[in-house]
């Protein structure tokens, strides 16, 4: 019973039109979130957090760069996800929460990198070196671009869609290769303090000011993507009725 | 408080421009992204709703970009 309920919403909110409302409705709910958690996440990082005993100060770069880092590979692995139930399905409103998600974990992406080469300086005396952490890292920035742009150049919704989809999936490949780069190959980038099959290798107020920073990135990439995709559905959808009383809805408003 | 002072606090023990500059950047970025969104979300409504109006709405071009 509770099955069969479950699955006819999915495929319910799988229409443009239906995810459309709900979407508005939970976007401000994770932007608060988002928020919040940012507030908090900041507060630890640099009221909470003590000073580094090797790095000093320099090390709270971290409470942006890892969260970051983390979130610009998760963002690519959620995209390759919807491409494929995308391609599977041949559902509009998964290619299009992919192409929602693209500019937020490209934006993520850059700042790994950014934060990264500020903090590089410092302690490795280099902004830049091309290990295979750093340079598989910088290979997603472009995937992301490529992605970005192939999505851009390309008329016919059918099309756009596949193609960005087969790009994203092809493309996802190279996430396990930035995740394990630190152990197949010898890095100068440190290998993980935090991984699911062994304890942290930090204290815990760091721990936990990653990790609340790390939510902050969640909330506010789903928030920022619902927002994106509620654009995206207006635009692909423009020839249907509804469309067109919500953008009469939105011009009174305005 | 783990801080002696606020300029102790801005200064970063010696690290200013890493930690600053690793923190405004970002800071710019996320501004940047939410105010490139919003005005997309504008510029969509209207162009979509002038095109209605015109009745030209069965044959406009794909909207570019994402």
């Amino acid at each position: 019973m509770s099955t069969s309920e479950s699955r006819f919403n999915l495929y319910h909110y799988a229409a443009p039109q239906a995810f459309y409302p709900v979407a508005g409705k939970l976007a401000p709910v994770f932007a608060v979130i988002a928020l919040v958690l940012t507030t908090v996440g900041l507060w630890i990082s640099f009221f909470k957090a003590p000073t580094d005993a090797v790095q000093g100060e320099v090390y709270r770069i971290i409470f942006i760069h890892v969260p970051a880092a983390w979130m610009s590979m998760f963002v690519f692995l959620v995209m390759a996800f919807w491409s494929a139930i995308g391609l599977a399905m041949n559902t509009r409103l998964s290619a299009l929460m992919a192409q929602a998600l693209a500019p937020t974990g490209a934006m993520f992406c850059f700042v790994a990198l950014w934060t990264g080469a500020l903090w590089g300086r410092p302690t490795w005396g280099a902004y830049w070196v091309w290990d295979a952490r750093l340079t598989s890292q910088l290979l997603l920035l472009f995937l992301y671009l490529g992605y970005m742009a192939l999505v851009a150049a390309i008329d016919d919704p059918r099309r756009r869609d596949k193609a960005g989809a087969i790009l994203c999936l092809v493309g996802a490949v190279n996430v396990p290769i930035i995740y394990f780069s630190v152990k197949w190959w010898n890095t100068l980038h440190q290998g993980a303090s935090v991984s699911l099959t062994k304890a942290p290798s930090m204290a815990t107020i760091m721990l936990s000011g990653m990790l609340v920073m790390a939510f902050a990135a969640w909330a506010y990439t789903i928030a920022v993507a619902l927002y994106r995709v509620r654009v995206l559905i207006l635009e692909r959808e423009r020839h249907a009725d509804w469309v067109r009383g919500e953008l009469a809805r939105l011009g009174e408003a305005n | 408080m783990i801080w002696e002072s606020w300029n102790a606090f801005l200064e970063m023990g010696g690290a200013a421009q890493f930690v600053w500059g690793s923190y405004g950047v970002t800071v710019l970025l996320i501004v940047a992204e939410l105010v490139l969104l919003r005005s997309r979300r504008v510029h969509s409504t209207r162009r979509l709703s002038r095109l209605i109006r015109a009745g030209q709405g069965r044959k406009l071009p794909e909207v570019q970009g994402s």
